[in-house]
């Protein structure tokens, strides 16, 4: 989920609300460079996501790069259709990741059940188990589509406060009940 | 020396006789029914006899006739050695549908058996290991099935989406809701407000 401040940016507000400090950009630009992101590919879209780490498209140049453990990584791409079974464990690799942690829902079916919203065993969207902060449509989305939702987080990480940044009760926000027992 | 759907289910029905039906008008994959009784002895010997040799299983699945109330478990065979297949049938009752296992036959019918348990709720009598094998140990009724209801989500997820642009509103006034809350709080107090005009009846 998006900081306070994320929601309603509007004219000026940037200015007013976020460049309070020079320090507070510096740390920002320190965290937007370094976005780890889990590598996690559910479906096919876990294909369109390693040619988004590839040569061409090159996440890597934003220094973004596949961590292979939740307890490293800044960003969760959300990448595939997302089963009820699978449901269980994306929200358990989801609480593991440390604050301040992102979701991006990379594809139709994890922002909304997409192709197989009607069928039985398919989450509708990933947002019904975890906050997302950027929403990436699709089916899958091409490379530069992607780069383009990580570049969204990155504007995220900027607007944001040190504080605003630890978010510990984001589902009340949300308006959205996550019924999560503490784990792990 | 490959045989014709017609020999092997006169190969079939010589041996059998009653138990083996008749064989299905001629389409892509011809096809007689089995009864359930008679099923392990019938694979045993479609596999064992030298002349049939079906030695691979290709496939275990099902199909829900809810205005028969059956369910017809569908054996796919095939054999490499002599290049011939034929498709085996088996009728369950719907309300308490079992089979005999054909594991002990053919070692592959083990997952596709439980595939058949998860989707269609069929028993398979004898298998070794009838669990659920892709949807989740605790879930509820049997998706393949005509009549099947969904139970309204799992694990406290909901199944009910909206709309997109209800959905992203719904979340996007919570946010600012609880944005203006921590605002109201934040601020001292209003005044208190003007005590409100009298007005009419309301019916």
């Amino acid at each position: 989920m998006a900081s306070d401040y994320a929601h309603d940016p509007g004219a000026g507000a940037q200015v007013l609300t976020t460049r309070t400090t020079v320090v507070e950009d510096m740390l920002n630009l320190a965290r937007k460079s370094s976005v780890w992101f889990l590598l996690f590919g559910l479906a096919c879209c876990g294909i369109e996501l390693m040619q988004t780490g590839g040569p061409r498209a090159d996440l890597d140049r934003f220094g973004s790069v596949p961590r292979a453990t939740p307890r490293q990584s800044d960003l969760m791409i959300v990448a595939g259709t997302l089963t009820y079974k699978m449901a269980i464990r994306c929200r358990l690799l989801y609480q593991q990741m440390p604050e301040p942690k992102y979701v991006l829902s990379m594809v139709s079916c994890a922002t909304c059940g997409g192709l197989f919203q009607y069928s039985y065993s398919v989450v509708k969207g990933v947002d019904k188990i975890v906050p997302v902060d950027v929403y990436v449509p699709g089916c899958p989305p091409r490379p530069e589509a992607l780069t383009e939702g990580f570049m969204r987080i990155q504007d995220l990480m900027m607007r944001e406060r040190w504080k605003a940044k630890m978010r510990p009760h984001h589902e009340e926000k949300l308006g959205v009940q996550y019924d999560v027992p503490e784990t792990v | 020396m490959a045989l014709t759907a017609e020999q092997i289910h006169a190969a079939v029905s010589a041996k059998f006789g009653e138990a083996v039906g008749a064989l299905a008008p001629p389409a892509k994959d011809p096809f007689f029914t089995v009864k359930a009784d008679a099923l392990l002895d019938v694979c045993r010997f479609l596999k064992t006899e030298p002349a049939l040799a079906f030695d691979f299983l290709e496939d275990v699945t099902a199909v829900d006739h809810p205005k028969e109330n059956l369910i017809r478990v569908v054996y796919h065979l095939w054999s490499y050695r002599l290049r011939h297949g034929i498709v085996v049938k088996v009728e369950c009752d719907r309300a308490s549908p079992k089979a005999p296992s054909v594991e002990p036959v053919w070692k592959t019918a083990d997952w596709m058996e439980r595939e058949v348990y998860d989707l269609f709720g069929v028993n398979f009598e004898g298998h070794p290991d009838l669990r659920r094998i892709m949807m989740p140990d605790d879930w509820v009724g049997h998706p393949l099935r005509k009549d099947y209801q969904e139970a309204g989500g799992y694990e406290n997820i909901s199944n009910v989406r909206d709309s997109s642009l209800v959905e992203y509103r719904r979340m996007d006034d919570a946010v600012r809701e609880a944005a203006e809350k921590k605002a109201a709080e934040a601020a001292p107090p209003a005044p208190a407000a003007a005590p409100l005009a009298p007005t009419g009846t309301v019916h």
